[in-house]
């Protein structure tokens, strides 16, 4: 039997927002942590990735492609949906809405981040450093906005990674979902301490 | 008189002057606008909404004394067990037939279900929950030619659980409270897919496994569901909903592998 084209393309969107889109933000993150150190350690990372071999497949298979496409298909879900917490205010049911917000709100960040740093770097000359992200949140109108971008990126990964277990049938017992609850919580706060200590250390 | 006397005297006067009240959202047919109208209907002990509702059908005068046509529902076993009688009462989609005056604060609102084509007043279409079983085949494929003989012996311990599930009574309740059950979505609901576990757990349904899986692959399946999981709080059975569709999901996972890789049936 061919593969059905709604169901595969839904499985693709939930691999895509773990592998490798979810790996990658961890990556960022770690990467951007280094700024805590000191604004060498955090050129002298990003000049790492920067230099990485393949480095423009490397973005495109492993970042723009996937983040595009889980992006705007998930743009597609969210309208599918009629959200009804205000009859039904159970927390999965929260989750759910609040999975769509930061998912709408991520890819308004995503592409104003992508436009503020990558754009302006292949195109404008500009050099994506220390200096360029303390530019960029000396406005602190930036800066709230940024941090926002970070909550919601940690929020939408973490609670996408519950429901990955989930539709993915690892997680299939209450008990098993329980605790796939108290431990993508603790992927949000640990994931979301190190994305705000990082654009902290650009203050 | 004795005080048990006193308090039944006392009980018996009110409920002669004691009136409940109900709020109900009317539609005369499937295409016309929904309006509201109140009505008031003497109390008797251990009512029900479906007792008040054949109250307001015996003497259909609304609040005002205006003449009012009778309310239309649905309504077969009285014992939650057909899921026909389904509605709106405050708000929470429930059976009727089990929703006593007693328990229900006032005035009580009666509404259609929202997820299903009204037909007339609070009786609606679930046709499209019937559909959705067949397109699951959920049923077990025995008749033929000749007698094929008694089938396997189920274990008791997967029937204890299928048991369970066989408690659906396709009352759409579930259907009610899904977000991604809706006019912009195909996703056929908690309901069906729940199903196609129980009939994939009967040793004899176990055989068509595959064909089930499939459908719940095709349009509008289980890929639908974006685990909101209000399907299992509100299921008038308790059935576990979300543990089926979790359980599906990997079943249709490893049919989908089996059918592109290749591998049993
Ligand atoms: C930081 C980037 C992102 C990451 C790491 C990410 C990750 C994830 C993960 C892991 C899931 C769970 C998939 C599942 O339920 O199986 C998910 C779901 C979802 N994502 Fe994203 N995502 C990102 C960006 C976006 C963007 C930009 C949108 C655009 C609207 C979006 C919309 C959605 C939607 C609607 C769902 C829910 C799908 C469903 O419940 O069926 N995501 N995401
Ligand atoms: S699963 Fe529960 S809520 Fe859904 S139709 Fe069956 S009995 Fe009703
Ligand atoms: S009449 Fe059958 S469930 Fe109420």
């Amino acid at each position: 039997m061919a593969l059905n084209k709604e169901f595969a393309a839904r499985r693709l969107h939930s691999l895509l927002g773990i592998i490798p889109i979810g790996l990658f933000l961890m990556q960022h993150f770690v990467v951007n942590h280094f700024a805590t150190r000191s604004a060498e350690a955090f050129n002298g990372a990003a000049h790492f990735m920067e230099n990485l071999p393949f480095r423009i497949f490397l973005e495109m298979f492993l970042i723009y492609i996937p983040i595009l496409f889980h992006g705007i298909y998930g743009l597609f879900i969210v309208f599918q949906g009629k959200a009804n917490a205000k009859r039904f205010g159970y927390f999965r049911n929260w989750m759910y809405i609040f999975q769509r917000i930061t998912g709408v709100f991520l890819l308004v960040f995503i592409t104003w981040h992508v436009w503020d740093t990558w754009v302006q770097a292949q195109f404008f000359g500009a050099e994506v450093n220390y200096q360029m992200m303390a530019d960029i949140v000396a406005n602190p109108w930036m800066l709230a906005f940024y941090i926002v971008g970070i909550l919601s990126a940690t929020f939408h990964f973490s609670n996408g990674l519950w429901s990955f277990l989930v539709t993915w049938g690892i997680t299939v017992t209450p008990k098993a979902q329980l605790a796939a609850t108290y431990f993508t919580l603790a992927v949000f706060v640990a994931m979301s301490v190190i994305g705000l200590r990082a654009i902290f250390a650009f203050v | 008189m004795s005080d048990a006397q006193a308090q039944e005297t006392r009980n018996a006067e009110e409920t002669d002057t004691k009136k409940v009240k109900f709020i109900i959202t009317r539609q005369d047919d499937p295409d016309s606008p929904s309006y509201d109208q109140e009505f008031e209907v003497p109390y008797r002990e251990n009512m029900n909404v479906i007792s008040a509702l054949m109250e307001i059908r015996r003497n259909p005068v609304d609040s005002q004394g205006n003449q009012a046509n009778p309310v239309i529902w649905d309504m077969n076993c009285l014992e939650e067990v057909c899921g026909a009688c389904s509605m709106i009462i405050n708000g929470t989609a429930r059976q009727s037939c089990t929703a006593l005056i007693d328990q229900l604060e006032q005035p009580i609102r009666l509404e259609p279900m929202k997820t299903f084509p009204v037909m007339r007043d609070l009786q609606v279409d679930r046709s499209r929950m019937f559909d959705s079983l067949k397109k699951v085949k959920a049923w077990i494929p025995i008749d033929g030619t000749y007698d094929l003989g008694p089938g396997p012996r189920m274990a008791e311990n997967k029937r204890q659980w299928s048991y369970e599930l066989s408690k659906c009574m396709t009352c759409g309740v579930c259907l009610e409270a899904c977000p991604n059950v809706n006019d912009d979505s195909s996703f056929i609901g908690p309901a069906a897919i729940s199903q196609v576990r129980l009939f994939n757990s009967h040793p004899t349904g176990e055989m068509n496994k595959s064909e089930r899986l499939e459908a719940l692959m095709g349009e509008g399946g289980i890929s639908g569901c974006s685990n909101a999981q209000n399907c299992v709080e509100v299921c008038p059975k308790g059935i576990p909903l979300t543990t089926s569709i979790a359980a599906m999901n990997r079943e249709t996972n490893i049919q989908s592998f089996k059918n592109f890789f290749g591998g049993g049936n």
